[in-house]
């Protein structure tokens, strides 16, 4: 077997050692009518057996990147230059562990570091962690903190958040005595999602979580939200899916957030079925040991030479066991240094450009759906994703697309079932769709409800 | 008049109030501390609930409150100092001044004598 | 003859009278050789640097509602050269797999192979977006389904949930189906006992979902006190965690009697999976009375650790507890594949946006299907048999804690380094100077200055010779009382030893400008 490098000899030896004389001589302490059990498993494969195998399940698919394409919802079909995936890929990297032994683990403490500031500079805010798993957890993680800052119990999920993220803090939350308060999207009019969440807050609300771009596209200025959570000692948790915006749209940290969590796919990671993803999770100052997950501070060498540690780990559950701020014990390292490479790369600069190009595709999807008759665009303030209300249901339409070789968006559907949003397609478009990708889905579009 | 407790706390008292701290045996038994979380002003605790927490960089330590009463004032000196608990545990690395609610409660904690007994009998 | 003079010594004249020729100087640069000095982004590039060519959007009306970013963000960029050239560096600072043994007791750093990476990059796979139609993601549910069949036949459970996201999530994953059973049942239970040689995760877990946690203790053999833990178990427990083999690196002898036990009083038995890597194919959790446990497969299944993460933690379920898994779940029907996404009254919930870890599902895929049933089964064993080559080839000079044999990893404690000067800490830094990652140290907590070696399956044995040649030198110089060897440790790596306390009292958690003008 190709990754095992013992030989038979080398086995036998190493047995003589030991001084035993068979290899289930070392596994004595397993019951013995459990030991070897027949297992119903196909043999070892070489590598092309297993190429092929694989190959063929891929080619089941339809790649995003071979077909017009504007699905988003959360997650974002963006270039990643190529430089990314070489540099992620480098085995110092790939093939380390968590950096617990700083001197030999300074490469990956220094992105980190470089990462944390990126996120917080992005944010708008004082403080990133090192990452969580993907938005949806960093939301959950952010109520349970503003339970722990205020010492209250009652958050309010504005309608605006992504129907898997409230689902994800529902049931992290689900065994706890919060009290969440989910309210409905309304794709017509973000305006009354905002007033209903602030009508919502009062003064046993911990905390009042908001997307923006909201989960249909819309964006939002939340300074009075934050406002109005403040004159209640609540915190305002901004949750931002699409962190490409920040490149355009004013952060959420100059908006009065007091913590903002979101999904960093859209910076140097792939689609990839929905994961690995990169949850980033950012906040102020005074909050810092209120914290989940790891993080990495600055610090020097016996011989006071700059460096990085892993540091205000008693927060976290190796130490504080039951009485940890979260139980989690990783972050999305890889992920995170092909986020940090993707930003070094493009700079603020590449960034800002790089979102306007975005902007400008969303705003050519707008004036051609806008032109097709019987749908309605609905939003007015949006970054690359829109909502568009189609005569009869999205789902079929999606459908219908597909099988053209179109991939028309989300149908609220999918994530709203049995909530009368069957009319609603979220779309998106990024720098990855051209304008022949709009003229084609445009007249199949077209074609589809005549 | 100093009383201690078992957990390694010292409690100095003037009238109804107590100041607290922990000893210096704790002190170097924890180590470097890093940071110490504080009750806020204000808070009632009953003797033995958790009123603050003392770190290191690899330990965390519950502090007890030794007896009942209203917190009156901490040390916030500690905030930017940490490194206080070590080099001063017994002076100006103390934590918190509690207001006692029954200041008989005392009785029950030990005297210097009995609390270096206590800690000879550790080691 | 031709006299060519361009011939030149190719070592130098000895620069002093010792005949050594340390350099006594530091150089201009800062760099020394290929030890390359690098600093921070924000210190290196500029905002008006990109190293991406994009087309300019041109002019046009935006429609933001007037929310536009003004005013630096403070995020530099380098060219593409510049780029490649900062992370090169970087990654130099590093240990990795690929560079050496990584025996780091219960985080089983085996071989990543690239063959893995290559078909998680493939476009059916790597450019798939989680709400495509299910009719353009057959593939890829097909191959979520052949991962669960692999993961449930070596486990010999009825059922995975696949999504949560890394062991941890794992364990809240199993522990909240328990929870969830429970309460379908009426039955509020309050408690979760832990053995006190527990993964931190697993009381942290247990708390998270509103339980008490209370520690069970070991026994002298270094397993699970089955008469404490009967003692403890009444009809207010609603779970036990217990990690098999366990954080000792053994196996718990008496699992059989323990899951009776705990099935006896109505609780749930949480196996932390965490050692699987010592028992796939040698044994199957479903046959020894298992009711939840998670696989991490970026441990057993070879899924890169990537400086951290990401990592992937399917949870295999009872039959008492399968009905509680989490959404999305794929079922299969004469239609082909579906997702379960919403509408299971009976399921705990979602744990995540979308569908879990699909890059690792890929991976670990590969990683199976290229070991196969025998291959597999040869992993375990490989793994099993170079830790005790380790136990039995320094037990004479470290200090072994418990009898062996052992599982896949071997514990040693620092009774041998009694009266010597000399620290569990030191003798690990005094490993990196060795050219090893050290092991993991100080735990387990049950014993004193722990040192939990995990050579993995595939370290050959010229590799555990040389590892363990080492190991016997320093244990060696420790108790001749070189002390100097090991208090200034590591003196080969990049960096000293790092303040972790200076670290922590005034935390420095971001580059800000201020910092750069002291």
């Amino acid at each position: 077997m190709r990754y095992l490098p013992l030989t038979s000899d080398d086995r036998q030896a190493m047995l003589a050692k030991i001084g035993v004389r068979h290899i289930d001589d070392l596994f004595r302490d397993v019951p013995k009518s459990d030991l070897n059990p027949e297992i119903d498993l196909p043999r070892r494969q070489s590598e092309m057996s297993v190429e092929r195998h694989l190959s063929r399940l891929a080619g089941k698919n339809t790649a995003a990147g071979s077909v017009p394409f504007f699905v988003g919802t959360g997650a974002y079909k963006h270039h990643v230059p190529s430089t990314v995936d070489h540099m992620i890929q480098r085995g110092e990297f790939l093939t380390a562990y968590t950096p617990y032994q700083p001197e030999i683990a300074q490469g990956t403490l220094q992105y980190l570091f470089e990462f944390q500031t990126q996120v917080a500079q992005l944010t708008g805010m004082d403080v990133a962690n090192a990452s969580m798993y993907d938005g949806s957890t960093a939301t959950a993680e952010a109520v349970m903190m503003a339970r722990r800052v205020t010492r209250k119990k009652r958050a309010v999920l504005a309608g605006s958040v992504h129907a898997h993220y409230r689902a994800v803090v529902e049931t992290t939350t689900q065994f706890t005595d919060d009290d969440i308060v989910v309210q409905a999207p309304v794709p017509a009019d973000p305006q009354v999602e905002l007033q209903a969440a602030i009508d919502a807050i009062d003064d046993k609300t911990s905390c009042v979580v908001f997307q923006n771009p909201g989960v249909c596209g819309s964006v939002l200025d939340l300074a009075p939200l934050a406002e109005a959570a403040h004159a209640h000692k609540a915190l305002l948790i901004v949750v931002v899916t699409e962190v490409m915006s920040l490149g355009l749209i004013k952060s959420p940290g100059e908006m009065g957030a007091d913590i903002v969590v979101g999904e960093g796919q859209s910076i140097g990671n792939g689609l990839n079925f929905g994961g690995p993803y990169l949850g980033l999770f950012a906040t102020n100052q005074k909050y810092v040991r209120q914290m989940p997950g790891r993080l990495c501070g600055e610090t020097t060498d016996s011989d006071g030479n700059r460096g990085f540690v892993l540091t205000l780990s008693t927060r976290e559950q190796h130490i504080r066991r039951e009485k940890a701020t979260s139980n989690i014990c990783t972050n999305s390292g890889l992920c995170s240094l092909a986020f940090t490479v993707h930003m070094s790369l493009l700079g603020e600069k590449g960034l800002r450009q790089l979102a306007r190009v975005n902007h400008k595709r969303a705003c050519d999807l707008r004036d051609a759906m806008s032109a097709i008759e019987g749908v309605e665009v609905l939003n007015s303030a949006f970054f690359n994703e829109i909502t568009i209300r189609v005569p009869g249901s999205a789902t079929a339409i999606v459908d219908q697309l597909a099988e053209s070789g179109v991939l028309a968006g989300v149908p609220m559907e999918r994530l709203y079932p049995g909530e009368g949003m069957d009319d609603l397609l979220i779309m998106a478009a990024t720098e990855t769709v051209t304008e022949e990708d709009i003229a084609d889905l445009s007249s199949k579009l077209t074609e589809a409800l005549s | 008049m100093t009383k201690y407790t078992e957990d390694h706390e010292w409690i100095e008292i003037d009238g109804d109030v107590a100041t607290v701290g922990i000893t210096d045996y704790a002190q170097k038994a924890l180590g470097d501390v890093v940071f110490v979380e504080l009750p806020e002003v204000g808070a009632t605790f009953s003797a033995g609930d958790e009123v603050a927490v003392v770190e290191s960089v690899k330990a965390a330590s519950e502090v007890y409150a030794p007896l009942t009463g209203d917190i009156v004032e901490v040390n916030e000196d500690l905030e930017g100092e940490p490194a206080l608990v070590n080099s001063d545990s017994t002076g100006n690395g103390w934590f918190f001044k509690i207001k006692l609610a029954n200041v008989a409660d005392l009785d029950d904690l030990m005297d210097e004598a009995a609390y270096n007994a206590h800690v000879a009998g550790l080691d | 003859m031709s006299m060519n003079s361009q011939g030149r010594p190719t070592m130098p004249a000895a620069s002093n009278d010792t005949g050594e020729m340390t350099p006594v100087f530091e150089s201009f640069s800062g760099h020394q050789g290929l030890r390359l000095a690098e600093p921070l982004i924000f210190e290196l590039g500029t905002t008006q640097t990109t190293g991406v060519d994009i087309d300019e959007a041109g002019d046009f009306e935006m429609s933001i509602g007037g929310l536009e970013r003004t005013g630096e963000i403070g995020c530099p960029g380098l060219a593409e050269p510049d780029t490649v050239r900062h992370f090169t560096r970087l990654s130099r600072r590093n240990y990795g797999i690929d560079m050496g043994v990584f025996p780091l007791g219960s985080c089983t750093m085996k071989h990543n192979p690239r063959l893995n990476e290559k078909m998680a990059r493939l476009p059916g796979f790597g450019d798939l977006h989680p709400l495509q139609p299910l009719s353009t993601v057959q593939g890829a549910l097909e191959l979520m389904n052949e991962l669960s069949h692999w993961i449930t036949t070596l486990t010999g459970m009825p059922a995975v949930a696949l999504s949560p996201k890394a062991g941890a999530h794992g364990e809240l994953c199993g522990v909240m189906a328990i929870r969830a059973a429970l309460e379908a049942r009426g039955d509020a239970r309050e408690v979760v006992l832990c053995p006190e040689s527990a993964h931190g995760t697993n009381p942290a877990t247990a708390a998270f979902c509103g339980y008490k946690v209370k520690s069970i203790p070991a026994k002298e053999n270094g397993r699970v006190d089955i008469d404490a833990l009967k003692a403890a178990l009444d009809d207010t427990v609603a779970a036990v965690m217990i990690t098999n083999p366990n954080t000792c690196g053994l196996f718990e002898t008496e699992v059989k009697d323990i899951s009776a036990a705990i099935h006896k009083a109505g609780a749930f038995f949480y196996c932390d999976g965490a050692n699987f890597n010592a028992i796939m194919g040698k044994a199957r959790p479903g046959d020894l009375g298992v009711d939840a446990m998670h696989l991490n497969l970026h441990k057993t299944f070879s899924t890169p650790h990537g400086g951290g993460g990401p990592g992937s933690g399917p949870v295999v379920l009872s039959d008492a507890l399968k009905d509680f898994a989490p959404m999305p779940y794929v079922v299969s029907g004469k239609d082909g594949f579906n997702l379960v996404e919403y509408g299971d009254e009976k399921s705990l919930g979602r744990l995540t946006a979308y569908h879990g870890q699909m890059g690792m599902y890929v991976r670990a895929l590969s990683y199976m299907l290229s070991h196969g049933s025998d291959g597999l089964r040869q992993a375990s064993e490989d793994a099993v048999l170079n830790a005790n080559y380790v136990l039995a080839s320094l037990q004479d000079i470290m200090s072994a804690s418990f009898e062996g044999p052992c599982m896949h990893e071997a514990l040693f404690d620092d009774r041998f380094l009694k009266d010597t000067g000399v620290t569990t800490l030191d003798f690990a830094k005094a490993m990196i100077d060795e050219g090893y990652h050290p092991m993991t140290m100080y735990f387990p907590l049950v014993v004193h200055g722990a040192m939990l070696v995990e050579p993995t399956e595939t370290e050959s044995k010229y590799n555990m010779d040389q590892f363990i040649r080492s190991m016997r030198g320093l244990a060696e110089a420790a108790r001749a009382g070189e002390v100097a060897r090991f208090e200034g440790a590591p003196y080969f790596a990049p960096w000293k030893r790092l303040d972790e306390t200076q670290a922590a009292r005034q935390p420095v958690l971001r580059y800000t400008v201020a910092e750069a003008a002291e």
